[in-house]
């Protein structure tokens, strides 16, 4: 495929994990690398900008309340609104994502993600709650209007012993293998578009008012 | 199609006194909220004659502007503000009288255009009026609208409204309302001059451009956003006002909200908005009032903090016209409120206005007036339009009656 390499892309990573270490974050982690290493073999250089949800759980309860995001939030969202792609990773509450990972893209703006590349993972204690990626993160983010890679990577408590085909590095393992194709499939999409351009809401209008006028009355 | 109309001679004497460099005021939503010290909700009279009194106040302690909202919901009463600041007018002699905001998506634009006109003559033009969208949802289909055409709804009918004020006669077509053909709105705007219109927006770009495009006032909230955003759309519209030539980014009409709790000493400032603040309707329950304040231009303290903050908004907006200070909101007791105004009038205000105008250029404008838009249109014309017919039947004397027969 045609890729537009050279320039560096920002990835953004959003870990709604509590815990500390949390086993969403170190997902995240995983994702991020292996994207890292899946752009850098399509000649694309990355860097990584990781958004901790947890350290902004009181502003976004502000946010909810006020109408705006206080400066703390207001860099984080900055940071995932001007990314090239972007890793979102939830541990699963109650059948979907938790209400922190919820209330961060509640306070987006409903274009803010309009076509941005987006890799989902979640993390849970069972298995069980797969499905959770595809029947709840995948519709918020078909509602953002955000282009998500098909491969969607899930880790229950299990999944971190690796597995039984597992080598020693955990490679061949079912979960490294999910990680790295997301990651393939990610890097594609990124390297496959220009850069992000930065949106500026103030920038002189596209459209003339004089249009605006016609589109009313006569 | 205009007809010619007698100019009145030299003698005319304006409505008003010539405009105030920059004007001071206050603005109310008209809410009836607990006042969570007492646990007391004021009854609709309790409230709407609480405003009267702050309105009459606020001349009587010096200030230039008062503003009132429009809501269509509890817990508001300001369904009919026009009403409210007729009343106003009859008890003030100085006094601006605005809107905060007038909903110019859901009101019929003929009815704003013949209510503040009526409402100029009451006032004898000390009125005009802030556009805004409104922000309660339901008021949309309430009224027949869909707040998806909120911009839409805003350009189409601002559009009428400005033809039905500088045309006398209106033919109209239009995607909202239904049409007009051969449309005076009556009374005509005051001394031919129609009322001086800002448009206000808290996020959004369209309102300042429309703002622009025309020449108009934009007022920025300036409560609910950080300093930075504020910026930014005053910035914007600045720049737009200079783009559609109606003079240089710094001529722009600028206008800002403000919110403010003083006593003498800051501390006592502090203790008693603090249960106001933290029960506040609209950002109640959520971040302290340290840090909004750190956020947002909230200022709670003595005399001197609003005096040395509010100075400091020209650092970021520019020399502008208008400074409107949210006072009474969120349960605060009458008696609270009219103390407000004392230290207003007594403390602030001389100093803000000694302050601003030494600081602004010859070439700034000053606040817009009645009196001064009569003096740049030429001086006063009476744009009264009379009807060919008599008051009774619609018919010129001595026109022949007709009668159709129906067979």
């Amino acid at each position: 495929m045609s890729t537009q390499g050279g320039s560096t892309r920002t990835i953004a990573v959003v870990s709604a994990g509590l815990s500390t270490p949390s086993s969403t974050r170190l997902l995240a982690d995983r994702l991020t690398a292996a994207t890292v290493t899946a752009l850098g073999d399509r000649g694309v250089p990355a860097t990584v900008e990781v958004v901790e949800l947890r350290a902004h759980a009181r502003d976004l309860a502000d946010d909810l309340l006020t109408g705006f995001a206080n400066e703390p939030l207001r860099a984080a969202v900055d940071t995932v609104v001007g990314a090239d792609a972007v890793i979102a990773v939830t541990p699963i509450f109650s059948a979907s994502y938790s209400g922190l990972f919820k209330t961060f893209f509640d306070v987006l703006d409903t274009d803010a993600l309009v076509g941005t590349p987006v890799l989902m993972g979640a993390t849970a204690g069972t298995a069980r709650h797969s499905l959770a990626l595809e029947h709840a993160l995948r519709p918020l983010f078909a509602y953002l209007r955000a282009t998500v890679v098909p491969t969607a990577v899930f880790a229950a408590s299990e999944d971190w012993a690796g597995g039984d085909r597992a080598g020693a590095d955990g490679a061949g393992s079912p979960l490294a293998d999910r990680v790295t194709r997301a990651a393939g499939e990610l890097a594609d999409l990124v390297a496959g578009r220009p850069p992000a351009a930065p949106a500026d809401p103030f920038a002189d209008p596209t459209t003339s008012f004089e249009d605006l006028l016609r589109g009313g009355g006569t | 199609m205009p007809i010619p109309v007698a100019r009145f001679g030299p003698v005319v004497v304006f409505s008003t006194t010539l405009g105030a460099v920059m004007q001071f005021g206050i603005f109310t939503v008209s809410d009836l909220t607990q006042d969570p010290t007492t646990g007391r909700t004021p009854t609709e009279r309790e409230r709407i004659k609480a405003v009267l009194a702050i309105a009459q106040k606020a001349e009587e302690v010096g200030l230039d502007v008062f503003a009132l909202g429009e809501h269509h919901n509890p817990p508001f009463f300001s369904s009919s503000p026009t009403t409210t600041l007729a009343h106003i007018a009859a008890r003030t002699s100085t006094l601006q009288l605005s809107t905060a905001t007038t909903l110019i998506t859901t009101n019929d634009p003929v009815k704003i255009a013949e209510d503040y006109a009526m409402l100029q003559h009451l006032a004898d033009g000390r009125v005009d009026l802030m556009m805004g969208r409104g922000n309660t949802g339901p008021v949309y289909p309430w009224f027949g609208q869909d707040i998806r055409n909120g911009i839409e709804l805003a350009v189409e009918n601002y559009a009428l409204l400005r033809r039905l004020w500088t045309e006398e006669v209106v033919d109209w077509q239009g995607k909202y309302r239904t049409p007009l053909q051969g449309f005076t709105s009556t009374p005509r705007p005051l001394d031919g001059v129609a009322p001086f219109v800002w448009h206000g927006s808290i996020r959004s770009p369209q309102i300042a451009e429309q703002a622009a495009y025309y020449g108009d006032g934009f007022f920025s909230n300036h409560i609910f956003w950080p300093p930075e955003h504020t910026q930014r759309m005053v910035e914007f519209y600045r720049r737009r006002y200079a783009h559609y030539g109606h003079g240089s980014a710094d001529q722009a009409i600028v206008g800002l909200g403000g919110q403010v709790f003083m006593r003498r000493n800051s501390q006592d400032a502090v203790r008693e908005f603090r249960p106001y603040f933290d029960n506040a309707p609209v950002y109640g329950h959520g971040p302290s009032l340290e840090e909004f304040s750190a956020e947002t231009p909230l200022t709670v303290g003595s005399p001197q903090q609003v005096i040395e903050r509010t100075l400091g908004f020209r650092d970021y907006v520019g020399d502008y016209q208008r400074q409107l200070f949210l006072i009474d909101h969120a349960g605060l007791p009458l008696k609270t409120v009219l103390e407000q105004l004392d230290l207003l009038g007594e403390e602030v205000v001389p100093v803000l206005r000694r302050e601003f105008a030494a600081l602004k250029p010859a070439h700034v404008p000053e606040a817009p007036t009645h009196a001064a838009r009569v003096a740049a249109a030429g001086g006063p014309t009476d744009s009264t339009v009379h009807a060919d017919g008599d008051s009774v039947t619609g018919r010129a004397p001595g026109e022949r009656r007709e009668e159709v027969e129906i067979r």
